[in-house]
């Protein structure tokens, strides 16, 4: 991390969503222009907040539309909404005022979600969200953060304050063991190799390393994928084969992929979270497995891609 | 504020201002049921001017009801925000005018809408923004038709700004009786029972709206019906 990237003292066992909450307090306090919005997901956390910010803690009720439809009118007043619930409901309940009353009316904000792609799989499919980032590739202008460490979210937080742009920030509980300096947007070379690429996205970066351990793969890391890193990607292939390495809809950054080696000859191959309802409850691991992105999948399918025209 | 090279517009002329949208002395229903509403507004409410249309201290008119703006654009012109000769482009490719308003393209509109149910949302953001950043003096004034009331994101709207005493916050409704189940116990009672002030009124009769809009005293929300005859298009 850069100094002006610098994080608070880690608290063990602390994850992404837990940090959130524990900075959001000081963050508000330091910085007049930030209101929370909130529709009753994770409000217990800021019931103790003093009196000072109270007032920039915004708690709708669970009124998803108004939510964000409210975040926008703030943000016309130029005030900076940080918009927080689970990543179901951010995204794709409000889906027409995160299009309108934000992008439509050129206005901007920070959606924080929270839940990933299944971190409550007792919850089941109502509380699935991995097809967030995806819905928010139809839309012009955001920026989107993967943070694989909760030290990688405060400091993609704190970057995404000053700022009047879109930015969706998409907290999990799952996180690498390390945190990786993130701060200029672009993937970081993880590993060198010569038969192709393997891009992981956040908090599959351990997972990622572990399955192609032996490979003579690169092995890149993204914490944010949207504006996507063209320029390393190619500037670190030594073989037109890519693997991208999503926790989110599988085939999410193809089309990145597409648009980043056009004019090339090349393969892409798409492992992320498949897009049938799987109808099954369990543990994020049961669900890894189920979608191949648990490292025995992961190494099977990045083995099979490479070797597919030995 | 008028230019001092403009001819100044009064509510006499706005018929043939929306005549070089429509092309037709015969205008829509849609259309002109908010034209009194509108010019009451920009004439004796609203403390805007096409020269502070990005200072911070001005009230916010928020026009949710996009759909038939002729009357707003009218309004517009009147007031100088926006010059009469680009009237008669409404719709065209090169015009900043289309059939639905687009707060990017055109001088002192406030929000872009089209799809209904998305300015009371915007409003009540608006309305806590202002209270937050010590604009206590700027009002937001958001207008909404009653059938576009039927959309849900309103009643959430409603609820909260109640609740949180947005006194800042005016909502007129045009009730021209377009909802298609109908609101039994009239509008303002829904409103009312939210912790709104409320006021019925004739909406073309410019000394009633110009009282009803004023009427707003309290720490509470205020709402404005405004009644329209739907067979009878000014």
């Amino acid at each position: 991390m850069s100094a002006d990237t610098a994080t608070t003292r880690t608290v063990p066992g602390e994850n992404q969503r837990d940090r959130f909450y524990r900075l959001l307090p000081g963050l508000l306090a330091d910085q007049p222009r930030l209101v929370a919005v909130l529709a009753e997901i994770s409000v217990n956390y800021l019931e103790e907040v003093p009196p000072s910010i109270a007032d920039r803690v915004v708690n709708v009720g669970i009124r998803e539309q108004l939510l964000v439809g409210a975040a926008g009118g703030l943000a016309l007043t130029g005030m900076r909404p940080i918009v927080h619930t689970f990543a179901a409901f951010l995204v794709e309940r409000a889906w027409e005022q995160v299009k309108l009353d934000l992008g439509h009316q050129g206005v901007g904000a920070v959606l924080v979600s929270a839940g990933a792609s299944y971190d409550w799989p007792e919850g089941g499919e109502t509380h699935f969200g991995h097809r967030d980032v995806a819905l928010l590739d139809t839309l012009d202008g955001w920026t989107v953060h993967v943070p694989g460490h909760p030290d990688e979210a405060e400091a993609l937080l704190r970057a995404a304050l000053p700022g009047d742009d879109r930015v969706y920030l998409r907290l999990a509980s799952d996180s690498n063991r390390l945190p990786r300096d993130v701060s200029d947007g672009r993937m970081r070379v993880l590993r060198r190799g010569s038969r192709g690429t393997v891009i992981a996205v956040g908090p599959l970066a351990d997972r990622t390393l572990a399955a192609t351990e032996g490979l003579d793969v690169t092995v890149l890391y993204a914490a944010t994928v949207r504006p996507f890193d063209a320029e390393t990607l190619r500037t670190t292939l030594d073989s037109p084969d890519v693997v991208l390495v999503e926790p989110y809809l599988r085939g999410t950054s193809t089309a990145e992929v597409t648009a980043a080696l056009r004019g090339l000859r090349h393969r892409v191959l798409g492992l992320g979270v498949g897009r049938n309802e799987s109808r099954r409850y369990g543990v994020p691991a049961d669900h890894d497995r189920l979608h191949g992105i648990d490292e025995a999948g992961l190494r099977r399918a990045i083995t099979g891609f490479i070797t597919e025209f030995d | 504020m008028s230019a001092p090279n403009q001819a100044s517009h009064g509510y006499d002329d706005l018929a043939a201002l929306l005549t070089l949208m429509t092309g037709d002395e015969k205008h829509d229903a849609s259309a002109t049921s908010t034209l009194d509403v509108l010019w009451v507004l920009y004439d004796r409410i609203l403390r805007v001017a096409p020269d502070r249309v990005d200072d911070p201290d001005r009230d916010r008119f928020l026009l949710s009801k996009g759909h038939g703006p002729m009357a707003y654009y009218a309004v517009l012109a009147a007031k100088h925000f926006l010059p009469v000769a680009d009237l008669p482009a409404f719709g065209g490719f090169d015009s900043p005018l289309g059939y639905h308003p687009d707060r990017t393209l055109v001088p002192g509109v406030e929000i872009g809408s089209g799809s209904l149910g998305h300015g009371l949302g915007l409003a009540v953001g608006t309305a806590l923004g202002l209270r937050m950043t010590g604009r206590d003096r700027a009002a937001v004034v958001v207008l909404v038709g009653d059938a576009e009331l039927e959309e849900g994101s309103n009643a959430e709207a409603i609820q909260v700004a109640g609740r949180r005493h947005l006194g800042n916050l005016t909502t007129v409704v045009i009730d021209n009786s377009s909802a298609s189940a109908g609101w039994p116990g009239g509008i303002a009672a829904r409103f009312a029972v939210e912790g709104w002030s409320t006021r019925d009124v004739d909406g073309r009769d410019h000394d009633a709206l110009e009282r009803a809009f004023t009427a707003a005293t309290d720490d509470r929300p205020h709402v404005v019906v405004a009644h329209v005859d739907p067979e009878e298009p000014r």
